[in-house]
């Protein structure tokens, strides 16, 4: 059987040159080669035509299978060549991936601390029903003192340090407000009880030391209805302390004091360990019941309503629960500064998330 | 105002601790600032008798002393060097571990050239009661008796200060006796009986006539002067108990005489004057003065007077200040033989005015400006002169009393309910009637309704909220029961208004982008605010703190740029700020506005700044400014497609590199671009800085749409993208070509973008430059056929070249 020896010997033949090809290039040579119109296969074929009929079929079938080992070697050798040629490719495209990225924008900004706090202070009021009320920097001596009965000559009035614009022909002088004070009086003319809101916002002082800046913030509180009372103050402010502190339990100290706006009056000190330092008492805010002539000021009648006013610093609050040491700092602008008090753009404070986690 | 214990303790009957006074005044609203307690600093030191004394073995100039210091105790071996240490001598001793004021050290047990001393025998200096001393403190023989005393309760040193910060509503609490009267309403005591005075009356007139003269109008200056001569006193020191009382509350012994007034000032809170008579001139009046007049005050300071003051004069011209400060030429002193007290009554208001204009800040003031009680006219000039017949001898005369003693009874109507609705703390009737009486109030009445009379010490009390501070601040604040304010409804509704919810939108925003925000003052230097006003009137300060905080800011990039300066200096040079808050364009509330405004320097771009190895470290442009202010408008609900672009901004951006957001000719959206560099020359700024200013009161408001999104128009067409390029002049803006383009088929395109502007090459010789844009086509219905899609290239092109000038690039 000279025929299937022949065949044989092709097969190994070409098996051996489909195992040798060291690329796709060469083992594409090889199956063109082998499996061509002209290859070597089709050529064995070729002879079919030559050899007795009794010998055809066996050698045509011998001659398929030769034909389906070489088809088979080949796929299976290209599925080699493929996978080794795409290993030499991914083993060239090697990233330093050491290398440092940008962190991004929203890494870079920052709200600054008093921005942050007054949203805090936005969520636990709105929870307790206030509104946000607004009014000018830029103030009348009416709206700032007089209204809120502190008649001129009165000695409060030296205490707040004014800055005032120079007087008008008329012999008026603007000032700039000393305090949030007058957007009390500002919402008691514009709207009618049942009133809640807070009112954020800058208030001037002309006084600049260690501790004090001739610009600061204040958030000043206002309750008017016919029931409320100093208990209900009480009841707000120390909800507020621990909404805000973010603790379960706030030591808080009402002293009586003397407000003109207010009667009676009160200062508030809570008790320090709701930020991490027992043992001390610190002043935060004064309050009281609005005075029945800031009402009747506003048109209200004092045997009729009532309600409570109080007003603390912005600044101090923050300062206090964010441990910032200078006040002096919060208005300085000082980059390294903002981004380390400063606050991430995604802390939003929420009641349900946590004001400040 | 200070106080002692002791002196405390005359007008009022208490076994309170200092402790539970300094509480109870704090909580009552007499905040206390101080307490300094001697028992704290020198309580540990004891009386003690030195019984035997013996040179020390090794050393020449020290004692071994034996001490008692416990009757029938064992007795303290203490090694001494006080020269004057001697045996039966009664000295103070200190125990081992007590602190030593003096020499600042304390106390161990450990042998003094061989010899243990158990403990120290103490000088004057050590306990800091001298300033030096010679030897241990020598003390009477008769204190035997005291041996293992308290050697401050023996010695009457154990007397605490208090230091109460009055607030301006209690004229009563300027005097220690008014301050007893309020302990005593809150339960810490019992306010003893004044003493009654008698024998001061004398038989003879007054020979020094006191007049008023005022015009009319303004009598309130002064409406009652009393005075009375006391003939033949003897001055000079007053008594040691008088000096160390005064000494104890800061103030400094004069005279007799002198300390008599300042004693009873402190004590009653009511001021008095005492004149040498023999230097007065004619009648002494009360009235304003007059322009130029002037007087050597007690300050030893000469004094201008003006119309508004009220002064005391006599024939000479003014002699002082009424109810602030007396005068050098008529003051008492040892020599005088003659006194005349004086009792008035002065304005608080015009005494407060006067204080202030003159900067005087004495005794007098503090209480005559707060309302010195008008019935102490009378009281009070008796009281000073029983002591000063008592301390100086002297007949008195007669009582003149010139004018009226100002009535200011009132009565309020108390309907013993507010104090519950107003406080929320129930109260018995009794309490509140006990507490109200306590203070000095007359009731009238029974009932659920009274008929209060607040006493004459009290000119702060007007009306019923006053009288609930009373009852409720005496009481105790501490017992209004914390109660829930009922809420607005069972979830808390929202509370931000559109503009507020704005604000705190374009506040994340910008952080968002990098930036971080800066709060910078409301106040500038003139030249800053002339740098940015727009023709407005600029707001300055009459009064300002330093000329760099002078002028209302009428824009906040100012403040931005110099901050960017400073962080420069710093070593901070790539710097991305913004502010978000209220500037000025003039003194009405309507002129104030609220902007975003930002900066940003460097290299500080929306990706960060500094180089990278990602690529080159740009520094910013006009871009990244418009792209912030574009960011801040979509944000806030705006169009940013619609709104113009124009190059008008104003003059403190570059004028080319700049441009201003609008919608129609009069809304002011934004400003963008590069500073000007002249601008940043007259900061001291380094450029390139740019920045931009969105103005959130300029935004028209968010149309209201209901909760639910518009449907969702979805197509299954695929979009067509087709490229075209114009040849522009140099001049044209991309934004027209994109409006054109836009505009060509508004139904089908759906997007424009310039992805390709190239000005160089041949084009730049002849002033053009090519723009690129990609028109993006939605179908809606069905797909484009090819004629479609060359029908709307078409117009594209015509429209663009209608609108621009510019022609097809082939």
């Amino acid at each position: 059987m000279t025929g299937t020896t022949e065949l044989d010997t092709l097969k190994d033949e070409l098996l051996g040159q489909i195992a040798a090809a060291k690329d796709l290039a060469q083992l594409e040579a090889v199956r063109v080669a082998a499996l061509g119109k002209k290859g070597r296969i089709a050529e064995q074929m070729s002879k079919l035509a030559t050899l007795p009929p009794d010998q055809r079929k066996a050698f045509g079938a011998a001659n398929n299978a030769v034909k389906e080992a070489v088809t088979q070697s080949l796929e299976a050798r290209k599925t080699d060549l493929e996978a080794a040629a795409l290993e030499a490719r991914l083993e060239s495209e090697r990233a330093d991936v050491t290398l440092p990225v940008r962190a991004g924008p929203e890494a870079l900004g920052r709200i600054h601390p008093v921005s942050q706090v007054f949203d805090e202070c936005v969520e636990i009021f709105a929870d307790l029903g206030f509104d946000v009320a607004e009014g000018p920097d830029i103030e009348t001596d009416d709206m700032n003192f007089t209204k809120l009965n502190i008649p001129a000559e009165h000695p409060a009035r030296q205490e707040h340090d004014t800055f005032y614009f120079p007087a008008k022909p008329d012999g008026s002088r603007l000032l700039l407000r000393t305090h949030t004070s007058p957007v009390q009086i500002r919402t008691m003319e514009s709207r009618k009880p049942p009133i809640r809101i807070i009112a954020p916002g800058r208030v001037y002082r002309c006084d600049s030391d260690q501790t004090h800046t001739p610009m600061f913030h204040q958030i000043e509180g206002l309750v008017i209805d016919e029931t409320t009372h100093m208990g209900h103050l009480k009841w707000v402010l120390e909800e507020f302390c621990k909404a805000f502190f973010e603790v379960s339990d706030v030591k808080m100290r009402f002293r009586a004091s003397h407000f003109p706006f207010t009667e009676p009056s009160m200062e508030v000190d809570i008790g320090a360990e709701a930020i991490g330092k027992p043992g001390q008492w610190l002043e935060i805010l004064g309050c009281g019941m609005v005075h029945p002539n800031v009402l009747r000021n506003c048109g209200l009648d004092p045997e009729k309503y009532q309600g409570f006013a109080f007003g603390m610093g912005l600044d101090r609050l923050t300062m206090l629960k964010y441990g910032v040491p200078d006040l002096r700092a919060f208005f300085s602008a000082d980059l390294r500064w903002l981004r380390h008090y400063g606050f991430s753009v995604l802390d939003v404070p929420t009641l349900g998330g946590g004001l400040s986690s | 105002m200070k106080f002692t214990l002791s002196w405390l303790k005359d007008h009022l009957k208490t076994k309170a601790t200092v402790e539970e006074i300094s509480t109870k005044l704090s909580a009552i609203g007499l905040e206390v600032e101080s307490v300094e307690d001697p028992a704290a600093k020198l309580g540990a030191f004891r009386v003690a008798r030195i019984v035997e004394a013996k040179r020390h073995p090794n050393a020449d100039k020290l004692q071994v002393v034996q001490v008692e210091v416990e009757k029938g105790q064992p007795l303290f071996e203490v090694v001494c060097g006080a020269p004057n240490a001697r045996a039966g001598m009664i000295s103070v001793f200190a125990p081992l571990g007590t602190y030593i004021p003096g020499s600042k050290i304390t106390l161990e047990k450990k042998p003094v050239r061989g010899v243990v001393s158990n403990g120290m025998m103490c000088s004057a200096a050590e306990l800091e009661l001298a300033e030096d001393s010679e030897g241990i403190l020598d003390l009477p023989a008769e204190l035997a008796e005291q041996v293992g005393a308290r050697y401050i309760d023996v010695a009457g040193l154990n007397d605490p200060v208090f230091e109460v910060k009055l607030t301006p509503n209690r004229p009563d609490c300027t005097g220690v006796r008014g301050i007893a009267r309020d302990l005593a309403a809150a339960g810490l005591g019992t306010l003893k009986d004044e003493k009654t005075i008698s024998g001061v009356e004398g038989s003879f007139d007054n020979p020094v006539a006191v007049k008023l003269d005022f015009a009319n109008g303004t009598e309130d200056a002064c409406p009652v002067f009393a005075a009375r001569l006391v003939k033949g006193v003897s001055n000079g020191p007053s008594p040691e108990w008088l000096q160390n009382r005064l000494k104890a509350v800061g103030l400094r012994p004069i005279n007799a005489l002198v300390d008599v007034t300042n004693y009873i000032s402190q004590d009653r809170g009511r001021p008095l004057h005492v004149y040498d008579a023999d230097k007065l001139k004619g009648a002494v009046r009360a009235r304003l003065g007059k322009g130029g007049e002037t007087f050597q005050g007690l300050d030893g300071k000469e004094h201008t007077v003006d119309e508004t003051m009220c002064v005391i004069a006599d024939d000479s011209g003014p002699l002082g200040l009424g109810g602030i400060i007396g005068g050098e030429a008529s003051g008492s002193t040892e020599t005088t033989t003659n006194v005349l007290i004086e009792s008035a009554y002065f304005d608080p208001l015009r005494t407060a005015a006067t204080g202030r204009k003159t900067g005087l800040v004495t005794d007098a003031r503090y209480r005559f400006e707060r309302g010195v009680d008008p019935e102490s006219v009378l009281p009070g000039l008796d009281l000073a002169t029983q002591m000063i017949l008592k301390l100086c001898g002297g007949k008195p005369s007669k009582a003149t009393v010139a004018g009226r003693v100002p009535d200011t009874k009132r009565a309020i109507v108390f309907e013993l309910a507010r104090v519950e609705k107003l406080s929320g703390l129930s109260l018995p009737a009794d309490e509140i009637k006990t507490i109200l009486e306590t203070l000095g109030c007359v009731l009238v009445g029974g009932g659920e309704t009274l008929e209060v009379t607040p006493p004459s010490w009290r000119p702060d009390i007007h009306g019923s909220a006053d009288l609930v501070e009373e009852v409720v601040r005496i009481a105790g604040i501490d017992r209004v029961p914390a109660t829930a304010l009922p809420r607005m409804s069972g979830v808390s509704r929202a509370v931000l208004t559109d503009k507020q919810k704005r604000a705190r939108r374009a506040r994340r925003l910008l952080a968002a982008r990098g930036l971080v925000e800066a709060v910078t003052w409301s106040f500038l230097p003139k030249d800053q605010a002339d740098a940015f006003g727009t023709g407005a009137t600029l707001v300055e300060l009459a009064n300002p703190i330093s000329v760099d905080l002078a002028v209302m800011r009428p824009s906040l990039l100012p403040g931005l740029l110099t901050a960017v300066e400073r962080n420069r200096n710093r070593g901070f040079a790539d710097v991305a700020l913004f502010e978000l808050g209220q500037a000025y364009r003039g003194d009405k509330p309507e002129d104030q506005y609220l902007a975003a405004a930002g900066v940003r320097a460097g290299t500080a771009g929306v990706s960060g700044g500094g180089r990278h190895w990602d690529g080159k470290a740009q520094a910013v442009s006009v871009f990244d400014a418009k792209a912030d202010a574009a960011a801040v408008l979509v944000a806030l609900g705006i169009d940013a497609g619609k709104a113009q672009v124009t190059r008008d901004a104003p003059a403190w951006y570059h004028p080319g590199r700049s441009g201003t957001l609008r919608l129609g000719p009069k809304t002011v959206l934004a400003h963008f671009g590069e500073l000007h560099p002249r601008t940043l020359a007259g900061l001291d700024v380094e450029g390139p800085v740019v920045g931009f200013e969105v103005f959130l009161d300029a935004l028209p408001p968010e149309k209201k749409k209901g909760r639910a999104k518009a449907p969702f128009a979805q197509s299954d067409l695929l979009p067509v993208r087709r490229d075209f390029a114009f040849v522009l002049d140099r001049g044209v803006n991309a934004g027209d070509v994109v409006r054109a383009a836009l505009g060509a088929d508004k139904a089908l395109i759906s997007g424009v973008s310039v992805f390709d502007v190239f000005e160089g090459g041949a084009l730049a010789a002849e002033g053009k430059k090519s723009v690129a844009i990609e028109v993006t086509l939605q179908p809606t219905s069905e797909t484009l056929t090819d004629k479609d899609i060359e029908a709307i290239s078409q117009k594209v092109i015509a429209d663009v070249k209608k609108a621009t000038g510019g022609e097809i690039r082939s």
